[in-house]
């Protein structure tokens, strides 16, 4: 029952802030200077009377204050209507899924190798403080963790695509062959690099905060005890290490979920890869409102449902968790 | 022995950043127009003594390029993390008043924390129409919940402190609360925070820059520099996509050093 209740808060506020992220994004898109039926008509702006400007807006409800214009937005989006990019000449709805879809496989798989090396290197590199291990992978995890996105991304298609020719330079396919008719393989070949560019700088934090974690624990009373029992150092980081840090590395992964998302943005702009990320950047720049809208909110919701599994997944599986809290001095 | 060597190492490393923010500060000058000078006879040409690190397709040398670049990123960093900080001290000052004003203002940090950083900036740089100000506002405005949320607790938890209750029941006013003890308690926080913001201020900046919002294509910053790189790598130009790029890592990696270890100190 009261966990009942608890869920149920959470998800009214999660909801309030779905609605403060509309707003503000709402709010952002009313300031921007960008005439909203320059916008719509594109390269046709040339060919419209002031009359008909005026019929546009009318039309669309440029000509109504802000906070009526929003209502109404918020009105079409509960009946699931987001209404049409120009930029796709599509609806908001069906642009999102299908890039989002493609998205998907490379931010899945990129989010999966990445938490699963991150834990690994974060693992190795504390067993042993200031071995020299792990001085290389904290060195690594450093470096990773300044370098540019999409720099990473152009020195892999330098190497593996131009010099190597390993991987294909660009896109989700070969050039001119439809979605449909795409072969599996075809489809991976393609993703193999920019999966591997967004793994290995996703990886840099998680490595870093386990290794802190493990080096925590192997300071600890516990792993004193039992070294005293005739532990070896690999038994105690197996035993119970692993089980002190894995929690702490999901949750970690699972909040970073923006991040990962970001550097997706930057990732699919270098390799041309039409997923969401490719989208969001054509929006921005081609000031498609209702699909940068669109998009924001897609992503919020996104994040929140990350952050929200990984709170929710912390009161599960950790015992400790469910003890009832003492009345921090922050919440005053 | 133990206990100063971090502080040296921050006192080192800090004379070493104001050095090279001098050194960047002042590029315009001693570079003059060199970043934008167009030799014809050197159109692409490879690294080598005569262009150290090569020059782009108009014959423009690209250290010069490079080195411009980088103290525009340096610049709109520092005003970027400056000005984001300033924010998050403003507002983490302004929840301790009243826990009405602390709920809208946790409110405003859940909801911007909640978009993607590269998201929200593409929104901001929208929503200010372009230019050298909107990247610096929208790398400010999309970090400064992160340091907002850190002060925040930190003030918080201050002001269940007994001398805080103290200076309360002699009847000190709350201005004089925030300005003698709030203030003192979460400057030095607020330096870390931002000398902390200011790698990530740097890397989303070039960011921007690289996706193409913002500055005008004329103006050397890396991100524009790395985006026109990418139309000459199938020719196999390696040095227009390597160098500025791995000028932007150094410089990011040792402002992420010098705030680690500022940190460390604290």
């Amino acid at each position: 029952m009261r966990l009942a209740l608890a869920t149920l808060r959470r998800l009214l506020r999660l909801g309030l802030i779905l609605l403060c992220v509309a707003g503000v994004s709402f709010g952002l898109m009313m300031a921007s200077p960008v005439d909203p039926v320059n916008a719509y008509l594109g390269p046709l702006v040339a060919q419209v009377s002031p009359e008909q400007r005026e019929l546009i807006a009318s039309r669309w409800g440029f000509d109504a204050p802000a906070p009526v214009q929003f209502g109404r937005w918020l009105q079409q989006l509960a009946s699931g209507n987001l209404g049409m990019s120009h930029v796709y000449d599509q609806p908001v709805g069906d642009v999102i899924g299908q890039r989002f879809m493609r998205s998907l496989a490379l931010l899945g798989s990129a989010w999966l190798l990445s938490l699963l090396l991150g834990f690994a290197l974060g693992v190795l590199a504390g067993a042993k403080e200031h071995s020299p291990l792990d001085k290389i992978i904290s060195a690594y995890a450093y470096v990773t963790a300044s370098t540019p996105t999409f720099w990473l991304a152009l020195l892999g298609v330098l190497l593996f695509s131009v010099y190597l020719g390993w991987t294909p330079v660009c896109c989700a396919g070969p050039v001119g062959v439809s979605d449909q008719a795409i072969h599996l393989a075809t489809r991976l070949h393609h993703l193999v690099l920019p999966v591997i560019t967004l793994t290995l700088l996703g990886t840099a934090s998680i490595t870093l905060h386990t290794r802190a974690r493990m080096v925590a624990l192997m300071r600890s009373d516990i792993a004193t005890h039992a070294f005293a029992q005739g532990a070896s150092r690999a038994d105690i980081a197996w035993r119970h290490g692993v089980r002190h840090a894995s929690l702490p590395a999901l949750t970690l992964a699972l909040a970073s979920l923006g991040e990962l998302f970001g550097g997706s943005v930057l990732i699919e702009q270098v390799f041309a890869y039409p997923g969401l990320g490719q989208a969001t950047v054509e929006a921005g720049l081609r000031s498609d409102v209702p699909l940068l809208l669109g998009i924001t909110l897609f992503t919020a919701l996104f994040v929140i449902a990350g952050n929200t599994l990984a709170d929710t997944l912390y009161h599960v599986i950790d015992p400790r968790m469910r003890r009832p809290r003492k009345p921090a001095a922050m919440s005053s | 022995m133990k206990t100063t060597q971090p502080r040296l190492r921050a006192l080192v490393c800090s004379s070493l950043l104001a050095l090279l923010l001098l050194a960047l500060l002042y590029a315009q000058w001693w570079l003059g127009d060199l970043p934008t000078r167009m030799q014809f006879e050197a159109r692409l040409a490879p690294p080598g003594l005569d262009h150290w690190l090569g020059t782009d397709a108009l014959g423009r040398e690209l250290w010069a390029r490079t080195l411009a670049g980088l103290a525009l990123s340096f610049q709109v960093g520092f005003l970027a993390a400056l000005l984001g900080s300033a924010i998050a001290l403003g507002l983490a000052l302004l929840a301790t008043f009243s826990s009405r004003l602390d709920a809208l203002i946790s409110m405003l940090i859940d909801t911007l924390l909640s978009v993607p950083h590269l998201v929200l900036l593409l929104l901001i740089a929208f929503a200010l129409g372009g230019g050298l100000q909107a990247v610096v506002i929208a790398v400010a405005i999309t970090h400064w919940p992160g340091l907002a949320r850190v002060l925040r607790a930190e003030l918080l938890q201050l002001r269940a402190a007994p001398y805080i209750g103290i200076s309360r029941a002699l009847g000190k006013s709350r201005g004089f609360i925030l300005l003698h003890h709030f203030l003192p308690h979460a400057l030095p926080h607020c330096l870390v925070g931002a000398l902390l913001l200011f790698p990530h201020a740097i890397l989303h900046e070039a960011a921007l820059t690289f996706l193409g919002v913002g500055l005008s294509p004329s103006q050397p910053a890396i991100g524009l520099l790395l985006a026109d790189a990418m139309r000459y790598l199938s020719g196999g130009y390696w040095w227009l996509g390597v160098f500025p790029g791995l000028g932007l890592l150094l410089m990011v990696l040792s402002i992420e050093r010098i705030a680690s270890s500022a940190r460390r100190a604290l």
